[in-house]
C-alpha cells in the first residue's frame, strides 16, 4: 500500500512579538492509505497543529510534508484550498455546522465548489446524510438537532465530496459516551466500508481503541507508548 | 442552493437586527427620495425666458406699490416696446386654506409682453380682453382646483374691499387657461382684468405692484433700466428696475441653496446610516468569524469569502434601498396634493430612483469593505482556535 500522508522532520513554529514558540519539532510520519489513525497526547503538545498541516490549512516551518502524493509545501493559498476541497474532509469537536442553514444545505456546501449541477448537488447531499443515518433531518436547523445528529451532519459535509482522507480533531470531546460510540462506529464504518483514511486527534482511550493504529505526542513529537521518542 | 442563497440566509441570521437596519436604510433612501423630488420641483421653476425684460418694483419694499401714472412714463424711454403691470389682489379662496396669487392685469398688454403664454380656447384671448368680469388661469390652477372655463370662482380679497357695498368677495368668471408650451408655472397664478379691478375697489385702484417693460435691444436692458429710476428717483415713488435675467439669477442662487440643503441633509444622514448600519456589519461578522474559517477550510478561497461578506452589505442595502424608493412611489401621490400647493408641481423623479438604488449600492460597497478585508484576512488557524 502507498502512503497516504508522509511528514519529514515536520517543524512548525509560532512567533509571537520577538519570541519563537516551537510546536512541532521534528516529526517524522507514515501513514498508509486505508489506515485509521488515532492521535493522543497531552493538551498543549501539537496534535491540533499538526493535524492542520496533514489537512492544509497551514503552513509548515520546516521539514517536507506530502498528502496523498502531493507536496503540499509548493502549494499556495489558493492551491491548497482548491485541493483541500477535492481531497480532505474536516470534523471539528464543536461540529462547526452554520446556523443557518439546514442538514441539507450544509452538507451540499462543499459541492458549490464543484462543477456539479444544481440537481446533482442536492442528490449528491442527500446521498451523504443517508450514509449518517439522518436522511429524515435534512431540513432541519443546527439548533433543531442534538450534538450527535449535528456531528453527522459535519460528517457528511465531510464526505460529500468524497475525499479520500478525513482529518478529525476530537469528534467525540462533546459527546457523552453512547453517542461517542455511534460516531466512532460511523468513522469505522467509513474506513472500513468505503477505504476512507481517517487521522482522529482525541483524550479518549475508549475511542482511540476503535482506530487501527494509535500515536502519541508530547512536546512537539511523536513518542511511543512509553514515552520515548520515535 | 447557490452562493446567492447563501448570501441570503446569512442576512436573516439574526432577524431583529436586520429588520432594524433595513428599516433604517429604507427611511433614509425614503427621505433622498422626498428631499430630491422636492428639490427637483424648485429646480423646474419658471424658466419664463427672456433677457428682453425687465421689471420695475417699488424701490424700498416689494409691499409698496406704484401709481398708475408712471406707465406712460416709462413707455417714453427709449428701448421700451412694450409694458404690462400686475398688483398684488391678495384673494383667498375657501376660508384662505388654498394660496394662490391673483393678479389684475391690461389683457392684451399682459400676453404682448409675456408672448410665450398660450391660451386656451381659441377665443380666450378675445373674451378675456372683452368681458371685464372674467379671468383666466395658468393651468397649475386647473389641476390643482378641477376648475374649468364656465365655472364662476368667489375670491375674498385681504387687501382690497368693494365700492358699492364695503364686501370683499369678488367673483371671477373663467374664460380660459394658459400655459408655457403646455407647462405651469411653478408659481402659478389667475389673470383677472384691471378696468373691473379699477371700477370696483374702493380705493387703490390705480396701485401697481410691478411694472414688466419688454425692450427692443436686450443688450441696452440694464442702461434701460437706470433711465426708468432716474425717472422716479425724486418723484414721491422711486422704483429699483431689474433685468429679468437678473431675477431668473436670483431664483437660481436660491434653488443652488435648495439643493445645497437637500444635499447637506443626505450626506448627514448617509453618513450616519453607514456608521450604524458599518458597526453592525462589523459586529455581525465578529460573530462569524468561525464559520467564515469553516468556508475556508471547506476549500472557499479568501477572495470568494470576501464576496460573500461584501455580497451580504451591498443586498441589504440594495433591499432597503429599492424599499424606500418603492415607498416613496407609494407615498408620492398622497403628498402631491398638500405639497403642489407650495411647490406647484411634485411628482417622485424617476431618475430620481436611479440615484437613489445607485446610492445604495456605493453606501453598501461603502459599509461591506471593511468586513470583507477582515473576511479576506482570516486566518483559519487561528480563527478556529478563537471560538
Ligand atoms: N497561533 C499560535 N500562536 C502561538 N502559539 C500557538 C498558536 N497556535 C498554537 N500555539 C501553541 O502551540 C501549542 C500546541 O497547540 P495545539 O493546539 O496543537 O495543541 P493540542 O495538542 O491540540 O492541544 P489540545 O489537546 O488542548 O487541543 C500550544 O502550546 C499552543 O499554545
Ligand atoms: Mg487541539
Amino acid at each position: 500500500m502507498s502512503a497516504a500522508v508522509t511528514c519529514r522532520n515536520l517543524e512548525k513554529q509560532y512567533t509571537k512579538g520577538k519570541e519563537v514558540v516551537p510546536v512541532l519539532t521534528g516529526i517524522n510520519l507514515e501513514i498508509e492509505e486505508g489506515d485509521f489513525v488515532a492521535l493522543m497526547g497531552p493538551s498543549g503538545s501539537g496534535k491540533t497543529t499538526l493535524l492542520n498541516l496533514i489537512g492544509g490549512l497551514d503552513h509548515p516551518t520546516g521539514g517536507e510534508i506530502e498528502v496523498g502524493g502531493v507536496d503540499l509545501n509548493d502549494m499556495n493559498g489558493r492551491e491548497l484550498a482548491k485541493w483541500r476541497s477535492e481531497h480532505v474532509g474536516f470534523i471539528f469537536q464543536f461540529y462547526n455546522l452554520l446556523p443557518v442553514l439546514n442538514a441539507q444545505r450544509n452538507v451540499e456546501l462543499p459541492l458549490l465548489l464543484t462543477k456539479l449541477s444544481r440537481k446533482q448537488r442536492a442528490k449528491n447531499a442527500g446521498t451523504a446524510l443517508e450514509i449518517v443515518g439522518l436522511a429524515d433531518r435534512a431540513k432541519h436547523k443546527p439548533s433543531e438537532l442534538s450534538g450527535g445528529q449535528q456531528q453527522r451532519v459535519a460528517i457528511a459535509r465531510a464526505l460529500v465530496a468524497d475525499p479520500s482522507l478525513l482529518v478529525c480533531d476530537e469528534p467525540t470531546g462533546d459527546l457523552d459516551r453512547e453517542t461517542a460510540d455511534e460516531i466512532l462506529g460511523l468513522l469505522q464504518t467509513l474506513n472500513q466500508e468505503y477505504g476512507k483514511t481517517i487521522i482522529m486527534v482525541t483524550h479518549d482511550p475508549l475511542a482511540a481503541e476503535r482506530a487501527r493504529h494509535v500515536l502519541h505526542m508530547d512536546k512537539g513529537k511523536l513518542v511511543t507508548d512509553a514515552g520515548v521518542e520515535v | 442552493m447557490s452562493l446567492f442563497s447563501l448570501m441570503w440566509a446569512n442576512l436573516f441570521r439574526k432577524r431583529t437586527r436586520t429588520t432594524l437596519t433595513l428599516l433604517s436604510v429604507m427611511v433614509a433612501f425614503l427621505l433622498f427620495m422626498l428631499l430630491q423630488s422636492i428639490a427637483d420641483a424648485f429646480a423646474v421653476g419658471p424658466q419664463i425666458a427672456g433677457n428682453d425684460r425687465i421689471v420695475v418694483g417699488a424701490k424700498y419694499s416689494q409691499i409698496d406699490n406704484l401709481p398708475y401714472s408712471q406707465k406712460q412714463q416709462i413707455m417714453a424711454v427709449e428701448g421700451v416696446e412694450a409694458i404690462t403691470h400686475t398688483t398684488w389682489f391678495g384673494g383667498m379662496y375657501q376660508d384662505g386654506k388654498s394660496f394662490f396669487a391673483q393678479f389684475p392685469v391690461m389683457p392684451l398688454e399682459y400676453f404682448e409682453v409675456y408672448s410665450e403664454l398660450m391660451l386656451e380656447p381659441a377665443d380666450a384671448l378675445q373674451r378675456f380682453a372683452r368681458e371685464r368680469g372674467s379671468a383666466v388661469i395658468d393651468i397649475g390652477l386647473v389641476d390643482r382646483f378641477g376648475w374649468q372655463v364656465g365655472d364662476v370662482v368667489p375670491l375674498i380679497s385681504q387687501i382690497y374691499s368693494k365700492k358699492e357695498d364695503g364686501s370683499r368677495t369678488f367673483e371671477f368668471e373663467i374664460v380660459g387657461t394658459y400655459s408655457d408650451n403646455g407647462r405651469s408655472s411653478s408659481f402659478p397664478v389667475m389673470l383677472f382684468h384691471y378696468e373691473r379691478f379699477r371700477e370696483s375697489v374702493a380705493f387703490g385702484g390705480d396701485s401697481v405692484s410691478q411694472w414688466t417693460v419688454r425692450v427692443s435691444e436686450p443688450d441696452r436692458a440694464d442702461e434701460i433700466a437706470q433711465e426708468i429710476d432716474a425717472l422716479f428717483e425724486n418723484s414721491s415713488d422711486p422704483t429699483r428696475t431689474t433685468t429679468e435675467d437678473e431675477s431668473n439669477r436670483e431664483f437660481a442662487r436660491q434653488l443652488g441653496d435648495m439643493g445645497f440643503i437637500t444635499t447637506m441633509i443626505m450626506s448627514a444622514v448617509f453618513f450616519t446610516i453607514v456608521l450604524l448600519t458599518g458597526n453592525t456589519m462589523t459586529q455581525a461578522l465578529r460573530e462569524r468569524i468561525p464559520e467564515l474559517a469553516v468556508l475556508k477550510t471547506l476549500g472557499f478561497t479568501d477572495m470568494t469569502v470576501s464576496l460573500l461578506v461584501l455580497g451580504e452589505a451591498v443586498l441589504l442595502c440594495l433591499v432597503g434601498g429599492a424599499i424606500g424608493v418603492g415607498m416613496a412611489f407609494l407615498l408620492g401621490p398622497g403628498l402631491s396634493v398638500s405639497l403642489e400647493e407650495v411647490l406647484g408641481s411634485f411628482e417622485i423623479a424617476p431618475q430620481a430612483a436611479l440615484t437613489g438604488v445607485g446610492l445604495s449600492l456605493v453606501i453598501g460597497l461603502v459599509i461591506g469593505a471593511l468586513p470583507a478585508i477582515t473576511a479576506k484576512r482570516l486566518a483559519i488557524v487561528d480563527a478556529l482556535r478563537r471560538q
